[in-house]
């Protein structure tokens, strides 16, 4: 039996399979699957200083190999999620990641301050948030703007600081690079692809936010692609994500370069996947004679 | 028992009930014991990334079974169409709120719009005699389940767009000379709306069951929302976890 268990910037977890943010609440309804202990921890729905309405339906597109997403960050606001989800959560025996995001650098730092005074163990920043000062240029597509919140952030944060970035950059190893010496502790990547379907007998986009975000298997090369260029770029360690569907596609991510894997819109088509991706690593590990599954991270051998 | 889980179920039982819209009954073991009537279904689709949510049409309580009636409308439904006895569904259930039937010696008035009156069946079934199913469908041979509403000995009355059986015209003009206490409806949201008015004119409460673009089916991923009129305001709920039935002075019907 391979040791499975990672340490990230501090934080200890049992295995290296996190819940994505988006894709699991604040855990409950998947808590009548299985024990929430059994994954490596549960990166919580983005969270708001106040609470956010979401954006009308649809927000849901399916696409060839994934779908499209326009939630618009509907959640109950940090006051609420401090009161009424974390103690439930923290008692489920995991590692709580609360996946923070704002339309300001000081909505940012309000939400992280509240969330350093509570028992979560770790600070995700969403910096793809497609809603921002700054005449709509977002803090993650620009080296610029990942700095000022990043740097702002962690002046504030007094928890282990992961930034999740997004892949809608034309160099995203440049935009690590700047998360980085901003002060993150962590890098997550990649959010959604921003992409666009249209209902050619109505003419309406199928969202009724016009644009979404893509996730799923269609973009798990792309995610392959962009954990390998940063990882070789920072010295932080990398959680990658992006269309992660099989222990296979877990074991690829971590070559490329990731230290643990984020599984988010598998969990719609089969609920088990995170626990099926921990025992398929295991016995890979094991028939590889690999002691520990940190030996994987960033051992693909480039041609 | 779990609320809910994913199970590998067997095919039973399939049928092409009118031209594009199948029923396939399932050995569903503990999911059909915890199933209640207007709950759904997120059935597997080999190949895609989403679940598809059916609603349960009838719950076989004594053989731990569930009866699934739907209609053809994408490529992922149209898999499921070709699916034969003895294959397996993999679903996951019993999801959602369900009906709240309340007093079975109420005048309940059924109001179904085609594919809409599948979810009916389980939920009018204890009212009996006591239920009237209005059932609107497009002509004679898109008519569904008018046997099995009979079966439960559910009085039906049918209107056709093209008046090729019962009256020509909305499902709702069934209901004008109606006696009725409390009414439970699915279809589309057009008719919803004009079954919610009807509601309020005769003020009797209505239950509504609502459809929407899901993802998850258990209320984790937000993305089925609709709109809600609460205590504070007008929100968005979901339809997976705070429906699919609604009171239909809670729903705010946008256009």
């Amino acid at each position: 039996m391979a040791d499975l268990h990672i340490k990230i910037a501090g934080v200890d977890f049992r295995n290296p399979v996190i819940a994505a943010s988006g894709t699991f609440g604040f855990g409950h309804e998947f808590s009548e699957f299985y024990p929430l202990s059994e994954l490596g921890g549960i990166c919580c729905k983005g969270i708001t200083l106040e609470k956010r309405p979401g954006n009308p339906p649809p927000r849901i597109a399916e696409t060839p190999s994934g779908m499209l997403n326009s939630v618009g960050l509907q959640n109950p606001g940090v006051d609420h999620f401090i009161r009424e989800d974390l103690p439930w959560l923290k008692r489920q025996g995991t590692v709580v990641i609360a996946n923070i995001a704002g339309n300001t650098p000081e909505d940012y730092c309000r939400t992280a301050e509240k969330l350093s005074d509570t028992s979560v163990d770790m600070i995700e920043l969403n910096i793809s948030c497609p809603n921002v000062k700054q005449g709509g240029v977002q803090f993650g597509t620009t080296c610029k703007g990942a700095e000022t919140v990043t740097s702002a952030v962690r002046k504030v944060c007094r928890k282990p600081l992961m930034v999740k970035l997004s892949p809608n950059a034309s160099d995203i190893a440049e935009i690590a690079a700047a998360a980085e010496s901003a002060g993150a502790d962590a890098l997550s990547l990649i959010n959604t692809l921003t992409g666009m379907r249209i209902d050619i007998h109505s003419r309406r986009p199928v969202l009724h936010n016009n644009t979404g975000g893509l996730s799923g298997p269609a973009v798990f090369p792309v995610a392959v692609r962009m954990v390998w260029q940063v990882s070789r770029r920072v010295k932080i360690p990398v959680v990658g994500m992006g269309g992660v569907s099989s222990w296979q596609d877990a074991a690829e991510l971590m070559l490329a370069g990731a230290s643990a894997v984020q599984v988010g819109t598998v969990l719609f088509s089969d609920p088990y996947a995170p626990l099926k991706i921990v025992n398929g690593l295991n016995r890979y590990l094991d028939e590889n004679r690999i002691a520990d599954v940190s030996e994987l991270t960033g051992k693909v051998k480039p041609w | 028992m779990k609320k809910y889980d994913v199970r590998n179920c067997t095919i039973l039982k399939k049928t092409e009930a009118a031209e594009g819209i199948f029923d396939i009954t399932v050995e569903a073991g503990a999911l059909a014991g915890a199933a209640r009537a207007g709950q759904f279904a997120q059935i597997y689709v080999p190949g895609k990334t989403l679940r598809r949510p059916l609603s349960i049409c009838e719950i076989g309580r004594a053989d731990r079974t569930l009866r699934f009636v739907f209609q053809v409308r994408g490529e992922g439904t149209a898999v499921l169409a070709r699916l034969r006895k003895g294959e397996t569904l993999n679903i996951l259930a019993p999801l959602g709120n369900g009906f709240q039937p309340g007093d079975t010696s109420r005048r309940a008035l059924f109001i179904g719009g085609g594919i809409g009156v599948p979810p009916l069946l389980e939920a009018a079934k204890p009212f009996g005699p006591n239920a009237v199913l209005a059932a609107g469908f497009r002509s004679r041979s898109a008519v569904i389940l008018e046997d099995d509403f009979n079966a439960a000995g559910c009085r039906v009355r049918i209107a056709t767009d093209d008046g090729s059986l019962g009256h020509r015209g909305l499902v709702t003009d069934l209901a004008n000379d109606l006696a009725f206490d409390v009414i439970f409806a699915c279809g589309p949201k057009p008719m919803l709306r004009a079954v919610s008015l009807l509601a309020e004119k005769r003020g009797v409460p209505c239950q509504v069951s609502l459809e929407e673009r899901m993802a998850c089916g258990i209320g984790a991923c937000l993305g089925c929302a609709v709109r809600l009129r609460g205590e504070s305001g007008e929100h968005y709920g979901h339809v997976c976890k705070d429906g699919p039935v609604f009171d239909s002075r809670n729903v705010v019907w946008e256009a």
